[in-house]
């Protein structure tokens, strides 16, 4: 998959939709051709594979891929894509968006879909923060780190959103980040794969709304925050619990099998077939 | 052959016996008194005929998930209640923008906030149309039967699927709750509309929203289909991408109000009672209109000039029934549990050229034959 190459890619891009709305050295374009290389990889059919996002800087970039994307309000990816999963179960259905996104306004959609195992994959474009309106803080924004809106630094403790994810019952959960460009592809890859609720934490890096509060002022001392911080899952369980202090765990962080929601209800609602 | 089918049917089972017979196959809602009872009988009906019903964690939620099934080309629907409508008006104002068919039911209760669970009003109308933010037009039907009921949420559908836009079906709690003896019309021969969709994405690219004439109706495809369509709740341009070209931008919203304004006369229905000679108007809608009716069936037997008009269509509002009137008209007594919200919309279509007199009730009863009639009794 990763001899995939550009031109394979680019074809599944709205060229006409170009130049995109993101930053130089924004980590949403990092994020976006792994996807592409993971739909390569996967040789989805793209006349049968719809893409669903909220509001935000990531949110937007459905706009640039060639697929039948919706565009939605912010939060409400996932509801839209549950309506869409459940009358058309043959489509692949991907949710991508933003830590807020998915974690503050959705996050009540995010654990409800978990709850049901609906075979939806969520990448979340996971910059700690809220790009689009300036860099306020997000409910994964580290304890500490300084937003627009916690000038001090932030009160509040982040979710780990893989665990909350593990908790309402997702069954296919990984986390990487935009320096682990390569194993990334295999992640999402493995995610869309999966047969249920699907959920990539991918950290992504926003120097200019973020990074420059936070001593991480350009895209490179972003991604060397994140090779320096990212760990990967064998590695980081090993770990003295002090030493996981800031680290955070990449890899595949659960992956489990249950009942996805729309078989389910096809065998008990439609044919009363209770297990 | 006679295929009349008579049941005694609740107005909240009507409108769910009807909206299958429209072709419904997706429900999402969220339960809320007084509307429960329509979820509580499609968790069964839908999949039964091969449909979906999902209960969501929120109304929000509900009004994403049907909007989400209906861009695939079924059709679907919500139902809810005060509180409920209230969260889905965010998506409300989506499905309007981008022009996705879908229906809600409001079947209305007291309010404001939690209100009156278990009692009527009629209080929200101007939600209706201006719950959600900016302009948009809408479609609100508002039954005051079961029969009624049945045949709104048959026209809902069909506006929906035609004009491409969301229908709110307004009832409230009497008429949710009411039981009545109905004849079910033959399900064969009622006439349904479906949206047209183009069948197969033509060489080059396809502008999903483009219209021969400055009101007209696109042909979006349904998702799936192969067409790769864009569909955002930013403004957008004819090809579904985000514009803030003031041109694009205006010929947007124009489109979308002209689509429904000039079809309005097609759209509103109305019944109106004993109008010939009346000087009287009792003018109502939803459960209050059946009281109205009542007083002007035993007025005219006293020989009062008394008419009466129910409105089934609130939204857009039927401005030219009022300018239309017959000259006899002196006066148009508006009866609603609200504060005034349609006898408003009244003085505005009459200026000032009749006398519009409300007759308001907000107490969680409904306003009673007898106390209209006490009231036109009285110099007005
Ligand atoms: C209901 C609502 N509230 C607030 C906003 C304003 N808003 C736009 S984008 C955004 C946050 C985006 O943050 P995130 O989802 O993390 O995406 P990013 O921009 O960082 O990619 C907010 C709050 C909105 N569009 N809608």
């Amino acid at each position: 998959m990763l001899s995939t190459g550009l031109s394979e890619i680019k074809r599944h891009l709205r060229t006409h939709r170009l130049p995109h709305i993101w930053c130089p050295g924004c980590g949403n374009g990092i994020i976006t051709q792994a996807f592409l290389r993971a739909v390569e990889a996967l040789c989805l059919d793209p006349d049968k594979t719809v893409i669903v996002s909220g509001i935000g800087c990531s949110s937007r970039v459905v706009e640039y891929l060639d697929f039948d994307t919706v565009h939605t309000a912010h939060g409400r990816a996932i509801p839209l894509a549950t309506g869409i999963k459940i009358v058309s179960p043959q489509l692949t259905v991907v949710v991508l968006a933003g830590d807020g996104d998915i974690a503050a306004i959705g996050g009540n959609h995010f654990i409800h879909a978990a709850r049901r195992n609906i075979d939806l994959t969520v990448i979340i474009f996971d910059n700690f923060t809220y790009g689009m309106t300036g860099g306020q803080y997000s409910p994964l924004t580290p304890k500490g780190e300084r937003t627009a809106t916690s000038p001090a630094g932030s009160v509040e403790s982040p979710f780990d959103i893989c665990e909350l994810a593990k908790g309402a019952g997702a069954t296919f959960i990984a986390r990487s980040t935009t320096w682990h460009a390569f194993d990334l592809v295999h992640l999402i890859s493995r995610g869309i794969d999966h047969h249920g609720f699907s959920v990539i934490d991918v950290i992504a890096g926003c120097h200019i709304n973020y990074g420059k509060r936070n001593q991480r002022e350009t895209a490179v001392k972003m991604l060397r925050w994140q090779k320096e911080h990212g760990v990967p899952i064998d590695i980081f369980r090993q770990l003295p619990e002090k030493e996981k202090k800031d680290l955070f765990p990449i890899g595949i962080i659960h992956s489990s099998s249950r009942p996805e929601y729309t078989d389910a209800y096809t065998k008990v609602a439609r044919s009363g077939l209770n297990e | 052959m006679n295929n009349d089918n008579i049941q005694l049917m609740q107005g909240n089972r009507a409108c769910a016996e009807a909206a299958l017979a429209a072709g419904m196959r997706f429900f999402a809602g969220y339960p809320i008194t007084p509307s429960s009872e329509i979820a509580d009988f499609l968790s069964s009906a839908l999949p039964a005929v091969g449909g979906n019903f999902i209960q969501m964690e929120d109304e929000i939620a509900s009004m994403g998930a049907i909007i989400g099934a209906s861009l695939t080309g079924i059709k679907t629907m919500t139902a809810t209640s005060g509180p409920g409508f209230t969260l889905m008006q965010e998506l409300i104002g989506f499905a309007a923008l981008c022009e996705i068919p879908c229906v809600i039911v409001n079947v209305q209760r007291g309010g404001p906030s939690t209100g009156l669970p278990t009692s009527p009003a009629q209080a929200d109308v101007m939600q209706c149309k201006w719950g959600s933010h900016g302009d948009y037009p809408m479609v609100v039907l508002s039954p005051s039967s079961v029969r009624e009921t049945f045949d709104l949420t048959i026209h809902a559908f069909n506006i929906a699927e035609e004009l491409r836009t969301p229908v709110i079906l307004l009832s409230d709690e009497i008429v949710g709750h009411l039981y009545e003896r109905i004849r079910i019309p033959d399900i064969s021969n009622l006439s349904l509309i479906d949206r047209k969709r183009p069948t197969k994405p033509p060489p080059g690219r396809y502008e999903i929203y483009h219209t021969s004439e400055p009101d007209g109706i696109p042909c979006i495809p349904d998702i799936g289909t192969g067409f790769h369509c864009h569909i955002t709740g930013l403004i957008h341009g004819k090809d579904g991408f985000p514009t803030r070209d003031p041109d694009k931008v205006r010929d947007l919203l124009k489109r979308l109000h002209g689509k429904i304004d000039s079809r309005k006369r097609r759209i509103c229905l109305m019944e109106k009672r004993e109008m010939e000679d009346a000087r009287i108007v009792l003018c109502s809608f939803g459960a209050t209109a059946r009281s109205c009716f009542q007083v002007v069936r035993e007025g005219r037997l006293e020989g009062l000039k008394i008419g009466g008009i129910n409105l089934k269509t609130l939204w857009p509002f039927p401005d030219f029934v009022f300018q239309e009137l017959p000259k006899s008209v002196e006066t148009v007594v508006v009866c609603e549990m609200n504060q005034g919200q349609v006898a408003g919309l009244v003085r505005q279509a009459t200026g000032n050229r009749l006398k519009v007199v409300g007759i308001n009730k907000c107490s969680g009863t409904i306003i009673t034959p007898g106390e209209i009639r006490s009231a036109i009794d009285r110099p007005i």
